[in-house]
C-alpha cells in the first residue's frame, strides 16, 4: 500500500513539476511577444523613445512620431501579432487533430484555398475589405471539405487526408499562378503577399475582422482544448473517455480552417507559420496539456520576429514569407526526417 | 525465368491480357500523336490554312500565315521532346523508387532545378542555355537525393506518404528560396516568373539543338535500364538473387530520371504531373514490363503534353495558357485517384 501511495506521490509530483515547465513556458513565449512587439514600435528606420511611443499609443499627438509609430508600425506589428496567433492556432489544431505534424494547413492546401480565393477576389472580381475575407473563409472551408470528402473511404485516413490535400494544394498554386500572371497592373510586393505571405502596407482596420475571427473562433478551440486533447489519443480512445469524436471534428476544422483563411485574405499564406508553431511549442512544452495557447504564441512569435529580419536585418528588404520559409526549411526537413523515424503516419 | 515473364507473375491485375493489345496500342498512339502535332502546327491564336501548313513545313515562309506556322514547329517539337522526357522519367522514378506517386514535380525535383537555375542566372550571371541546363540537371540531382533520403528514413523505407510529403516540403522550402533569390533582383524578375510557370512557348531550334544531346542521353540511359527495372520490381532481395547489382541500376535508371527532367526543367520551366501520370495510363495500356513501358511512356508523354499546349492556346484566345498549369489540373484529379484507389497500409 505504502509502494501504491508513493507511486501516485511520484506521479502527482511529476504532473506538478510538468505543469510548472508549462506555465514558465507560456509566460516566457507572452513575454517575448510583448517585447518584440515594442521593439518594432520603437526601433525601425529610425529610433523612437519608448516615451513618445507611447504617447502615441495613448493617442496624443507627437510631432514625428505620430506617422511613423501610429500609422507604420503600430499596424503592422498589430497584424503581426493576430495573425500569428491565427496561423498558430489553426496549425496546431489540424496537426493534434490528425495526429501528424505533417497534415498542417498550409501543406494540405487549405491556405492556398483561401489564398487563391483571394487572388480571384481581388483581381478578377476587383473586391476589397471584408468581401475579400469572406470569400477566402468560403474557399477555405470549401477545400477542407473537398479534401476531407475526398479522402472518405471507409472512414477519413489521416495518411489519404494529407496526400489529397497536397493534391489539391498543387492545383491551387497553380490557379494562383495565373491569375498573378494575368493580374493587369503587375506589382511584384502584391504577388508576394499571395505567394508567401507578407504583412506590407497593414493599416488599422484590417485588424478588426481578424481580431473578431480569433475572438470568436479562437475561444470555441480553446474551450474545446480538453476533447481536442484527448482525439491525440486515438479516435477509439477518445469516444471511450466521453468525446463525441464526429462533433469535436466538425469544430475543430471549421473553426481552424476560419482563423487560417481570416489570416490568409489578409497577409497571405505566410509559409510554414502554421506548420511549424506546434512543433515548437511542444519541444518547449513538452508533454503536458494542450498545445494551443503555447502554439499560438509561438506563432505570434514567428511572424514578428521573420517581418523584422526581413525588414532591417537583411541586406535587402524581404517580406515575412520569403524569411519564416528560408528559415524554416532546414527545421522542417529535420522534422520531417525525425517524424519518419517513428512511422509518419497516424 | 525471363523477366516478362516474372513481371505478370507479380503483377496479377496486369497479367492474362492478350498479347495482342499491345500489337494495337502501338499504331494507334503514333496515330494519334501525328495527329496532336497536325493540330498543334494548325491551332494558335491566327487561323491558318492546310495549304499554310505545308507550304510551311516545306520551308517557305512567304505568307503571314506560313509564318506563324513555322513559329509552331519548333514549339511542337519542344513540347512533343519535353513530354517525352518528362513521361519517361516518370516512368523510371516510379520503377526505382517502387511507388506509384513518384513524379519530378510532386517530389520537389523541378522546383530544385528551378532553385538552382535561379541561383545561378541571379548570382553568377548565367546566360548560356548550356549552363542553364548543366546547372538544372545538379540541382535536381541534389534535391532527388535529398528528398529520398529524408524520406526514405524509418519504418518501411520510403513508401509513397513519406516521400510525397519530402517532396511536398522541400518543394515550398525551395519555392520560398527562389522569391528570396529573386525578389532583389528586379531586373531579371520578370523573365523568371514567365519561365517559373512552365512553358514551351518560347522555343527555338537553336534552343532544341542545345537541349538534344542531354535528352538523347536520359532517353538511351533510361531505355537501357528497362530490364534492371524489371529486376528492382520484384524487391532488392529477389533482384539481387537474380544478379543485379542493385545499388548501380538505381543509380544509373535515377541518373537517367534526373538527367530528363532536370534538362527539361531548364528550357521549360518547372511542368508537373505529366510524369505522374503518363506510365500510369501506360501500364493500363501495355501492361508492367518496362521494356514496353519506358518507350510508351515517352510517346503518351509527348502526346499529353501537346495535347496540354494545345488546350492552353485553345482555352484562353487569343492569349494563351502555360502547359504547366493545364497540366496541373489535369495530372491533380488523377493524382488524387491514384491516392484514392490504393489501401491505406499500403500508403
Amino acid at each position: 500500500m505504502t509502494s501504491f501511495s508513493s507511486a501516485l506521490c511520484s506521479i502527482a509530483d511529476d504532473r506538478r513539476s510538468r505543469a510548472h515547465r508549462r506555465n514558465i513556458v507560456i509566460t516566457g513565449l507572452l513575454a517575448l511577444t510583448i517585447a518584440l512587439f515594442a521593439l518594432t514600435l520603437i526601433l525601425g528606420q529610425s529610433y523612437v523613445p519608448p516615451g513618445d511611443v507611447f504617447r502615441v499609443l495613448i493617442g496624443e499627438d507627437v510631432p514625428g512620431a505620430s506617422f511613423a509609430v501610429g500609422e507604420l508600425r503600430l499596424p503592422r506589428a498589430v497584424l503581426s501579432v493576430l495573425a500569428g496567433l491565427s496561423f498558430g492556432l489553426g496549425g496546431v489544431s489540424f496537426q493534434t487533430m490528425l495526429r501528424n505534424p505533417l497534415a498542417s494547413p498550409d501543406i494540405i492546401g487549405i491556405s492556398s484555398g483561401a489564398s487563391a480565393a483571394a487572388v480571384f477576389a481581388i483581381v478578377v472580381l476587383s473586391l476589397s475589405g471584408l468581401l475579400v475575407s469572406i470569400f477566402a473563409v468560403a474557399a477555405g472551408l470549401g477545400v477542407a471539405i473537398f479534401v476531407y470528402g475526398l479522402s472518405f473511404r471507409n472512414g477519413v485516413a489521416g495518411t489519404r487526408l494529407t496526400l489529397i490535400g497536397i493534391g489539391v494544394s498543387a492545383m491551387l498554386e497553380s490557379m494562383i499562378a495565373y491569375v498573378l500572371a494575368r493580374a493587369p497592373a503587375w506589382n511584384l510586393q502584391e504577388a508576394m503577399r499571395w505567394l508567401v505571405g507578407s504583412v506590407n502596407g497593414a493599416e488599422i482596420g484590417q485588424a478588426l475582422p481578424l481580431l473578431a475571427g480569433l475572438t470568436i473562433f479562437g475561444g470555441l478551440l480553446l474551450s474545446r482544448a480538453r476533447d481536442l486533447e484527448a482525439l491525440r489519443l486515438g479516435d477509439d480512445m477518445a469516444a471511450a473517455l466521453g468525446v463525441d469524436v464526429a462533433r469535436i471534428r466538425i469544430i475543430v476544422v471549421v473553426t481552424a480552417v476560419g482563423l487560417i483563411a481570416l489570416a490568409t485574405a489578409l497577409t497571405g499564406p505566410i509559409a510554414f507559420v502554421a506548420f511549424l508553431s506546434g512543433p515548437i511549442a511542444a519541444r518547449l512544452v513538452g508533454n503536458q496539456g494542450s498545445l494551443l495557447i503555447p502554439s499560438a504564441l509561438v506563432g505570434a512569435i514567428l511572424v514578428l520576429a521573420g517581418d523584422y529580419c526581413g525588414q532591417f536585418l537583411l541586406p535587402s528588404r524581404y517580406p515575412v514569407g520569403v524569411v519564416t520559409g528560408a528559415l524554416g526549411a532546414p527545421y522542417l526537413l529535420y522534422l520531417v526526417a525525425r517524424t519518419n523515424r517513428t512511422g509518419g503516419s497516424a | 525465368m525471363t523477366p516478362a515473364k516474372l513481371t505478370s507473375f507479380i503483377a496479377p491485375p496486369y497479367c492474362g491480357r492478350p498479347g495482342g493489345s499491345r500489337s494495337i496500342w502501338l499504331p494507334l498512339t503514333i496515330f494519334a500523336v501525328v495527329v496532336l502535332c497536325t493540330l498543334s502546327l494548325l491551332i494558335g491564336s491566327r487561323d491558318v490554312t492546310w495549304s499554310d501548313v505545308l507550304s510551311a513545313i516545306g520551308g517557305h515562309v512567304d505568307s503571314i500565315g506560313e509564318a506563324a506556322v513555322a513559329m509552331r514547329i519548333p514549339r511542337t517539337l519542344l513540347a512533343l521532346f519535353a513530354g517525352a522526357a518528362l513521361g519517361l522519367s516518370g516512368a523510371v522514378m516510379q520503377g526505382v523508387t517502387r511507388n506509384p506517386l513518384a513524379d519530378p514535380g510532386i517530389l520537389g525535383v523541378n522546383t530544385g532545378a528551378a532553385l538552382a537555375v535561379v541561383i545561378g542566372v541571379a548570382w553568377f550571371g548565367m546566360t548560356s542555355a548550356q549552363a542553364y541546363i548543366w546547372t538544372a540537371i545538379l540541382g535536381a540531382g541534389c534535391t532527388a537525393a535529398l528528398v529520398y533520403t529524408v524520406g526514405s528514413f524509418g519504418r518501411g523505407g520510403a513508401t509513397p506518404l513519406k516521400l510525397t510529403l519530402a517532396g511536398a516540403a522541400t518543394s515550398i522550402a525551395f519555392a520560398s528560396l527562389v522569391i528570396a533569390v529573386v525578389l532583389p533582383r528586379g531586373d531579371i524578375a520578370g523573365g523568371i516568373r514567365s519561365w517559373q510557370v512552365g512553358g514551351v512557348g518560347g522555343a527555338t531550334f537553336e534552343r532544341l539543338a542545345e537541349v538534344a544531346p542531354f535528352l538523347s542521353a536520359g532517353l538511351i540511359l533510361s531505355l537501357g535500364s528497362a530490364r534492371k527495372l524489371n529486376s528492382l520490381a520484384l524487391g532488392d532481395d529477389l533482384a539481387a538473387g537474380l544478379g543485379e547489382r542493385v545499388a548501380l541500376a538505381r543509380g544509373i535508371a535515377s541518373f537517367a530520371a534526373v538527367l530528363l527532367c532536370g534538362a527539361t526543367t531548364a528550357i521549360c520551366g518547372p511542368i508537373g504531373f505529366v510524369g505522374l501520370v503518363v506510365p500510369h495510363v501506360c501500364r493500363l495500356l501495355v501492361g508492367v514490363d518496362h521494356r514496353w513501358l519506358l518507350p510508351f511512356s515517352s510517346l503518351v508523354g509527348g502526346g499529353l503534353l501537346l495535347a496540354g499546349d494545345i488546350i492552353g492556346r485553345i482555352a484562353a484566345r487569343p492569349s494563351e495558357l502555360e502547359v504547366g498549369i493545364v497540366t496541373a489540373f489535369v495530372g491533380a484529379p488523377f493524382f488524387i485517384w491514384i491516392v484514392r484507389r490504393q489501401r491505406v497500409r499500403d500508403l
